[in-house]
Order: C-alpha cells, then sequence, then structure tokens
C-alpha cells in the first residue's frame, strides 16, 4: 500500500512539473522579481548595464505618493472601478433575470446577443466605440438627439471621458455576468417561489427573500472578478483616449506600461504595479469580510 | 389594477429586452455596415446606418497595401499554438490534482487558486527582462510561453475530473497500463468536451490579448491583429470605413468561433463560476 502511494505521489509530480515549472519561472518568480525591483532605480541605464542598479530602498513608493500623476491615475481608477463595477453587476443582474423570466420566449437566443460583445476583441471594439463616440457624426450622439439631448464631445471633455469609457467597457463585459447569473438562477429551486406564493408574497417579495439570499454566493463571485478585472483597465484608454483628455482616463496600468515600457523607468513602475496588487488584495479581503459579516 | 400589471408584465419585459437588443448590436452592426461604405460615407450628418452602395475596397487595400493577412496569420499561429500546448499542459497538471493522492496536494491547489487574485500586469515589468535574457523579446516564443501553463485551465480540468469515476482508471492500472498511458488514451478521451470548451477560452484569450503582444511584439511583421489595429488607428484614424473593415477581420474569427461552439464555451463559464 505503501509502495502504491509512493508510486502514485511520484507520477502525480511527473504530471504535474510541467505547468508548475512554467508557472514558476513565468509567473511567480517574476511576481518576487517585481517586488525586489520596485526598490530599486531600475532605468534604461540599467537595460543596457546591470551594474547600474542601485538598491534605493522606499524611494520608488515615496515618490510615487508625491506625483501628482500618480494620485490621479488612482483616482480614475477607483472611479472606473466603483462606478463602473457595481453598474456592470446590475445590468448583468436584470438583463440575466429578464433573459431567464419564465414569460420571456426564446432565451436562448436573447443569451446570445447579449453576450455577443464579450467574444469580441477589446481593442476592435474599443476602435468602433471611438467613432461611435464621435461629437459630430457618431451614432450615439445622434441617437441622443432624437430625444432632444445636445451633442456631448463624449472623448474630448474631461468630465465625459470616464463615463464614457465605463459605458463602453459595460456594453462589453455585462454578458459574461449575466450568464453566471441564469447559472445561478436556475440553481434555485423552483418550490421555493411556489411556497412563497401560496404564503401570498408578490414578486418583489420573492425577489428579495429569495432570489437575492440564494444569489450570494454567485454575487460575491461576480463582484470579485468584477472588481479584480476592472482595477486592470488598460486597453479602452489606450485605444480611446490615450489617458486623456487631461489624463482624466490614465489608469494605473497605462500609467505602469508607460513609466515602464515607454520610459523604461521600470523599478518605479513596479512600485505602481505593486500598489495596484495592493489595492486588489484589500479590496478582495473587504469583499469576503463584509460577505462573512452578513447572515445568510 | 392586477390584471392590468399581469398584461403590462410582459410587454415591459420585452420591451426592456428589445432596448437591450438594440443597444447591444447596434455598435456590431454598424461597424460591420460602414466597413462595407465608400469612403467618407460613415463620416456624414445624420449618421447612415446602411451603405448607399456597398464596397468592398477597404478589405481590399487592408490585404493588399496593410499587410492584414500577416497579422491574420499571426494572430492564428500564436492563438492555435498557445491553445494546443496549453491544452496538454493544464490537463495534465488538473488529472494529478483530480484523481491523485500526495502530500500537501490540496494546500498546493489551493495556493495556486489564491494566485488568481495577483494581477498578471506585476509580472510583466520582470517577464520582459527574463525574456530578453533568453533573446525571447520580439519573437513569437515570447508570447507563447507565458500563455503555455494557465491557473485557470488547470482549475477548470480538475472541476471536470472530480466528476468522473475513478474506478475506470484503477481497472486500467491493474491490466498495467503505463501512467501516462492512462493519461494519453483513457483520460484525454474523458475530458473532450471540457477540452473543447478550455482550447476555445484559451484561442479566445490569445487571439484577443492587446496588452502582452504590444510589449513583447516591436517588430511590425510580428503583430497580431489588436496590435495591428491599434497601430494603424495612428495613421489611419480619418478613414472611418478602413478601420471599421480592420475591426471587423479581427473581431469575425473568435464570433464565429463563439457562435458555433457557444454551447461548450458556456458551459465552461457555468463550471468555472459555479465551483468557483
Amino acid at each position: 500500500m505503501t509502495c502504491r502511494l509512493h508510486s502514485q505521489t511520484l507520477s502525480a509530480w511527473a504530471f504535474l512539473v510541467p505547468a508548475l515549472l512554467l508557472m514558476a519561472v513565468f509567473f511567480f518568480l517574476p511576481i518576487l522579481a517585481a517586488f525586489l525591483l520596485s526598490f530599486t532605480d531600475f532605468d534604461i541605464y540599467a537595460l543596457g548595464d546591470l551594474d547600474r542598479l542601485r538598491f534605493v530602498g522606499l524611494s520608488n513608493y515615496l515618490q510615487l505618493l508625491q506625483s501628482p500623476l500618480f494620485w490621479t491615475a488612482l483616482g480614475n481608477t477607483f472611479y472606473f472601478v466603483i462606478v463602473g463595477g457595481p453598474l456592470s453587476v446590475v445590468i448583468s443582474l436584470g438583463a440575466a433575470l429578464l433573459v431567464n423570466a419564465p414569460l420571456t420566449r426564446f432565451p436562448g437566443f436573447f443569451r446570445t446577443a447579449f453576450f455577443l460583445p464579450v467574444v469580441t476583441t477589446l481593442v476592435a471594439v474599443a476602435v468602433v466605440w471611438r467613432y461611435l463616440y464621435h461629437p459630430r457624426y457618431g451614432l450615439l450622439n445622434y441617437g441622443l438627439s432624437l430625444i432632444g439631448v445636445d451633442p456631448i464631445d463624449w472623448l474630448g471633455d474631461p468630465d465625459w471621458a470616464m463615463p464614457a469609457i465605463i459605458l463602453m467597457a459595460v456594453w462589453k463585459n455585462f454578458g459574461f455576468n449575466m450568464i453566471i447569473f441564469i447559472a445561478g438562477l436556475q440553481n434555485i429551486p423552483m418550490q421555493l417561489y411556489e411556497a412563497a406564493r401560496i404564503d401570498g408574497a408578490g414578486a418583489w417579495r420573492q425577489f428579495r427573500y429569495i432570489t437575492l439570499p440564494l444569489l450570494g454566493p454567485t454575487f460575491l463571485f461576480v463582484a470579485l472578478m468584477t472588481m479584480i478585472g476592472y482595477f486592470q483597465v488598460f486597453a479602452e484608454p489606450y485605444v480611446m483616449t490615450q489617458g486623456g483628455p487631461a489624463n482624466r482616463t490614465l489608469s494605473i496600468v497605462l500609467l505602469m506600461y508607460e513609466e515602464g515600457f515607454r520610459w523604461w523607468n521600470m523599478g518605479y513602475a513596479s512600485a505602481a504595479a505593486f500598489v495596484l496588487f495592493v489595492l486588489i488584495l484589500a479590496g478582495t479581503m473587504l469583499q469576503l469580510k463584509l460577505r462573512r459579516r452578513e447572515p445568510s | 389594477m392586477n390584471r392590468l400589471i399581469r398584461c403590462l408584465l410582459p410587454l415591459l419585459g420585452y420591451g426592456l429586452l428589445a432596448l437591450g437588443l438594440l443597444l447591444t448590436l447596434t455598435p456590431l452592426l454598424w461597424m460591420l455596415m460602414a466597413s462595407l461604405m465608400p469612403a467618407g460615407e460613415a463620416s456624414s450628418y445624420p449618421p447612415r446606418l446602411w451603405p448607399g452602395t456597398i464596397t468592398f475596397e477597404h478589405y481590399a487595400v487592408l490585404f493588399t497595401r496593410l499587410d492584414l493577412a500577416r497579422y491574420l496569420f499571426n494572430s492564428t499561429l500564436l492563438a492555435g499554438t498557445v491553445t494546443v500546448i496549453s491544452l496538454f499542459i493544464n490537463s495534465m497538471a488538473g488529472y494529478a490534482f483530480a484523481k491523485f493522492h500526495f502530500r500537501g496536494r490540496d494546500r498546493l491547489f489551493q495556493s495556486l487558486l489564491a494566485a488568481l487574485v495577483i494581477p498578471a500586469q506585476v509580472a510583466m515589468l520582470p517577464l520582459f527582462l527574463l525574456l530578453k535574457q533568453f533573446g525571447l523579446i520580439n519573437t513569437y516564443w515570447g508570447v507563447i510561453i507565458p500563455g503555455m501553463a494557465s491557473i485557470f485551465g488547470i482549475f477548470l480540468i480538475r472541476q471536470y475530473l472530480l466528476a468522473i469515476p475513478g474506478s475506470l482508471l484503477d481497472a486500467a492500472r491493474m491490466d498495467g497500463a503505463s501512467e501516462f498511458r492512462i493519461y494519453w488514451s483513457l483520460v484525454l478521451p474523458l475530458c473532450r468536451p471540457i477540452l473543447v470548451t478550455l482550447g476555445i477560452f484559451t484561442f479566445m484569450g490569445t487571439w484577443n490579448d492587446f496588452m502582452w503582444p504590444l510589449i513583447v511584439l516591436t517588430d511590425s511583421s510580428l503583430y497580431t491583429l489588436p496590435v495591428a489595429l491599434a497601430n494603424l488607428l495612428g495613421e489611419h484614424v480619418q478613414d472611418t470605413e478602413l478601420m471599421m473593415a480592420g475591426s471587423v477581420l479581427t473581431v469575425l474569427p473568435v464570433m464565429l468561433l463563439f457562435v458555433v461552439l457557444q454551447r461548450y464555451y458556456i458551459a465552461g463559464i457555468m463550471l468555472g463560476g459555479m465551483k468557483g
């Protein structure tokens, strides 16, 4: 028996080694290196000659905290996460409820249609939305003009650029969470609703006291994945606004990209990346904690 | 009153669904229509939804003057290679986690899952330096190698295999089949549905990926479609119709893949979402 278990262990590791080795070398090691890098002054000179590399302690982090541009990027990223995330989750849930409603016919058709933007290439649809947002020829302003709204310079107006990017991101993403919500809804036993109906509970009370609580774990999963994804916003501002106007759509990842891969300030960029990591970690813990405190 | 609500409710529901459909599909349909319009027609007021005369000139320009075939080839090659290699590597690891008992297994698996909260961008700067050491910057391998193993892929395979009884494998073991043979001729065929699912995810993920190829591929002859498209925007931002044709060609392959194989794709999201 011990021999059997021993050979099991050997075979298991043989199957695991390729994946673990690849992840260790190309993911976990770089994470560790990024941490170390964030305490050095790695720049374009060090890129050519590693002897130029110096340990600088916390100075990258201090520099970040003193940089107005970093605070702008942080604020923009939070704007995107705090407004875009919940908006996307609520719309996903609404779409899931509609598609899954017993009265809706052809749910498969609606599901597929709402899901289509998810499988599209972000860069390509960001290009498309750039034109849809055109203040003069764009379809969106034309549609709004039909209901009497004056033209908006979506991507050119500092106050509208971030909402425009959020709108596009929600359009692109809501179908994904919708599918997960539909799966969650279908897992709720029908008998519960029947029992509630017999007790005289209306649609709202059924939603409030059956659907929402039983959807709890799905909700947590969706909220977490959405938050983690939204913190990493990059391609939308890169393609649609390059971070403008007046840096109002500059995200942390875009800042990291510019600092690290355009100006080769890799120590400084690593520090920015780690701040992002800590924020995501803190957001995740906060959500898990809030959920645990809630009576289920 | 109640009867009124009962009549209006479906109406309201369908109204919202129709609105949703309009908002979801209009950008995609407009992209397609604008790509078929003669130059300049997409920038007219009021906006046109239908090409006056259908033309394929922008597609022709993309292929003859702007090297689009090259980018299409690069994207297909990269997404295809990553998919095939990663299916092997992830299925082996997922199999090990699902069907073998060894010390530290569950802790190892949970650590991997916990690592899902680490944003990939954190690894990108040192990864770039590492690949530069290996001479892999500005090569296809620079894109392929970091995509060869994925935590999500291992997780998906493991979840699928957990539901499959181990007795079948034990029987093969009794018959003296080697472990690799069991994996190759028993486990892989059993995993077919989930391999299709994971294959679509991986193919689409690699096809649609932007940031890493943008960083690694500096030579335009190696560009993938999204990188090429973002680059094209710099020079051709005024050529709306041309840009739309480029967008259509970028989006169409993955969209067709999804429409044909959506059953597998959606099953995968449900498996990943429900048990995560």
